[in-house]
């Protein structure tokens, strides 16, 4: 572990203040991020990913969102407390987001060069012929020809939307990319160019990741450590060996049962029995256990605590210390 | 094939699309073509037309003459010319029409994009100014603004430019509160722009077609403002050939000399007209409902 912390995220909490009441969308969620690592964030929708990745940038909607309570430091410096004009100056810079959809996170007026060019307009003192030229440079980095810089969005396909969005965030070699589920609006076989692409530009220019997703395999595939978030918890974290080899959580488990079983084709999925309790109104204790089968009385009682079973292994459920418990993975791998 | 895609980038930008569009509206361009050909009719007309002797001057011994070779729309009650006074006459409607729009552009965008952008208190504020402003006649508005400034031309563009501030307040407003909450704003927001770099990169391009739209609709209206005020005598002072001041010149001879009126009104017919069509014209090209 000699390499520098470059995200320490502590007990961050984010609310959304609406008229209909208090949604409770991070609740106090910690987070640390090395050099060159990279995280998944994985859990259904509404389970705060989002949330958090924006908290990171302090770009949580406002007037709604508020962050109650923590502290992000990114390099050493505190995000939340930081001026709009020193935010401006990190955003881009030090920590880029890669936005969920390519169809809309591209202005329709201008040419993705132009819109490349920009953000490094934005960050870098260069002119606008300089910024061009990198602009295009960045395009044939994510493996579009020169020539179609001066195409519109609308001239591009969806794919090729995704790695435009992608050359704007890596266009000032950021050190920490936060990627919003880059590959949800792409089909399969762009899914994995996309990823290779993300990879292979992670490995040239040492970048930091956060990935929220809610695919395991892409989770697998390309990420360090995973963090299971749920109802703004991370309810398990650890290494990829830790959770998906030896899962603790119920939760995870679950996430892991509602997975198509490729050996056994016929076999019908296990969904997660209920639904993610409602953000404005919390249950009392453990988060999960209305939908959790191991779930005792004691865990309806008393929420849950961070429970470290190993330097990198952390589990949200009291139940794994009980002799003789374990999850039901249903596929073992 | 490499040079057929080139040439057919160059013309799909969103701009390219709508004048393509536009060409392919075969009213809009009749609109577009009169609305030249006005144009530099009130032109030359500035330079070919004597204002003192041609004009202006009283020549009582042709007054209310029918149209005939050297009076082509035959003259009024004071021997002028009534064709030399409608050509020379254009400049002021023209003027007026875009002016007024101009200003009323220019102020009513600024004012929508700033109330539809920053939202909240500024926003209220700036609406419930327009709410106030709205419901004022414009003969009304007018009346007081020429009783300020003195009865002008630039009082009448003021007068006429403040009327339809609070429509392109609204029309902007409304076309900024919709891509303000797109993800592209947000993008560059993560991206470390300014708020002022969001706005005119990527607030002001995209609300721009609903404001064009309005902008070229209203030019029409203006004019038509423009005529009534000057109708009313509120407008351009007499003896200056403004359309609308001739028409109520030549009210008092309806029955004897129809030329009187009948010229002028179908001048600003012909005008108001051809910019209904442009505006029509440019809508539908910018719709994107209506794309083929």
């Amino acid at each position: 572990m000699d390499e520098k912390l470059l995200l320490d995220l502590k007990d961050l909490v984010v609310h959304y203040v609406t008229d209909s009441g208090t949604v409770y969308a991070v609740n106090g969620i910690s987070l640390k991020l090395n050099q060159r690592h990279s995280v998944g964030l994985v859990g259904e929708t509404g389970a705060g990913k989002t949330t958090t990745a924006l908290a990171i940038l302090n770009l949580v909607p406002e007037p709604a969102g508020v962050i109650k309570n923590g502290t992000i430091h990114v390099d050493g410096n505190n995000v939340l407390t930081m001026s709009e004009g020193e935010l401006q100056k990190i955003r881009g810079k030090d920590v880029s987001m890669i936005f969920q959809d390519p169809m809309t996170a591209l202005n329709p007026v201008f040419t993705v060069g132009e819109q490349i060019a920009e953000s490094i307009r934005i960050h870098e003192k260069v002119s606008d012929k300089e910024a061009m030229r990198r602009a295009v440079e960045m395009l044939e980095i994510v493996g579009i020809s020169a020539s179609r810089a001066n195409d519109y969005p609308h001239q591009l396909s969806g794919g090729m939307k995704q790695r435009v969005v992608i050359a704007i965030a890596l266009a000032c070699h950021a050190k920490l990319l936060i990627a919003d589920e880059p590959t949800t609006a792409l089909d399969v076989t762009i899914q994995a160019q996309v990823l290779e692409l993300i990879r292979s530009y992670r490995e040239k220019y040492d970048t930091a990741m956060i990935l929220i997703t809610h695919d395991l395999g892409i989770v697998a595939e390309t990420c360090d450590e995973v963090a299971v978030m749920y109802a703004g918890n991370i309810v398990e974290y650890g290494t990829l060996e830790d959770v998906f080899n030896r899962t603790k959580h119920p939760y995870t488990e679950g996430l892991f049962n509602s997975l198509p079983n490729i050996i056994e084709r016929r076999s019908k999925l296990t969904p997660i029995p209920g639904m993610v309790p409602d953000p404005t109104s919390l249950p009392e204790g453990c988060i999960f256990a209305d939908r959790c089968s191991y779930a005792t009385d004691a865990c309806r009682r008393t929420a849950q605590e961070d429970k470290w079973l190993s330097d990198t292994h952390m589990v949200r459920c009291s139940r794994y210390q009980e002799p003789n418990f374990n999850v039901k993975r249903k596929i073992e791998r | 094939m490499a040079g057929k895609m080139k040439l057919k980038n160059k013309d799909s930008s969103f701009w390219g699309e709508v004048a393509k569009e536009f060409k392919k509206n075969k009213g809009a361009m009749i609109g577009l073509v009169v609305f030249s050909l006005v144009i530099i009719a009130a032109i030359l007309a500035l330079f070919v037309l004597d204002y003192k002797t041609q004009i202006t001057k009283l020549k009582l011994a042709e007054a209310l003459q029918p149209a005939s070779w050297k009076h082509l729309f035959g003259t009024d009650q004071f021997g002028r010319d009534i064709f030399y006074r409608i050509l020379y006459g254009a400049h002021y409607s023209l003027l007026i029409g875009v002016c007024a729009v101009t200003i009323s552009t220019v102020v009513g965008s600024v004012l929508g994009i700033l109330a539809g952008y920053l939202g909240g208190i500024i926003e209220n504020i700036i609406m419930r100014i327009m709410d106030i402003l709205s419901p004022i006649p414009t003969v009304l508005l007018a009346i007081t603004i020429a009783a300020a400034f003195g009865q002008s031309l630039t009082s009448l563009m003021i007068a006429v430019g403040v009327i339809s501030v609070p429509s392109f307040a609204r029309v902007a407003r409304a076309a900024v509160m919709t891509v303000r909450d797109q993800e592209y704003i947000e993008a560059a927001k993560s991206q470390g722009a300014s708020e002022l770099q969001i706005i005119v990169s990527h607030v002001i391009p995209n609300s721009l077609p609903p404001i064009m739209v309005q902008a070229t609709m209203r030019v029409a209206s203006a004019i038509i403002s423009a005529s009534a005020l000057s109708f009313l005598g509120l407008g351009v002072p007499a003896p200056n050939p403004e359309w609308g001041g001739m028409l109520s010149e030549g009210r008092n001879f309806i029955s004897t000399n129809t030329n009187m009126t009948f010229f002028p009104g179908i001048a600003i017919m012909i005008t108001v007209l051809s910019v209904n069509l442009i505006g029509d014209g440019v809508r539908d090209a910018m719709d994107p409902r209506l794309k083929r």
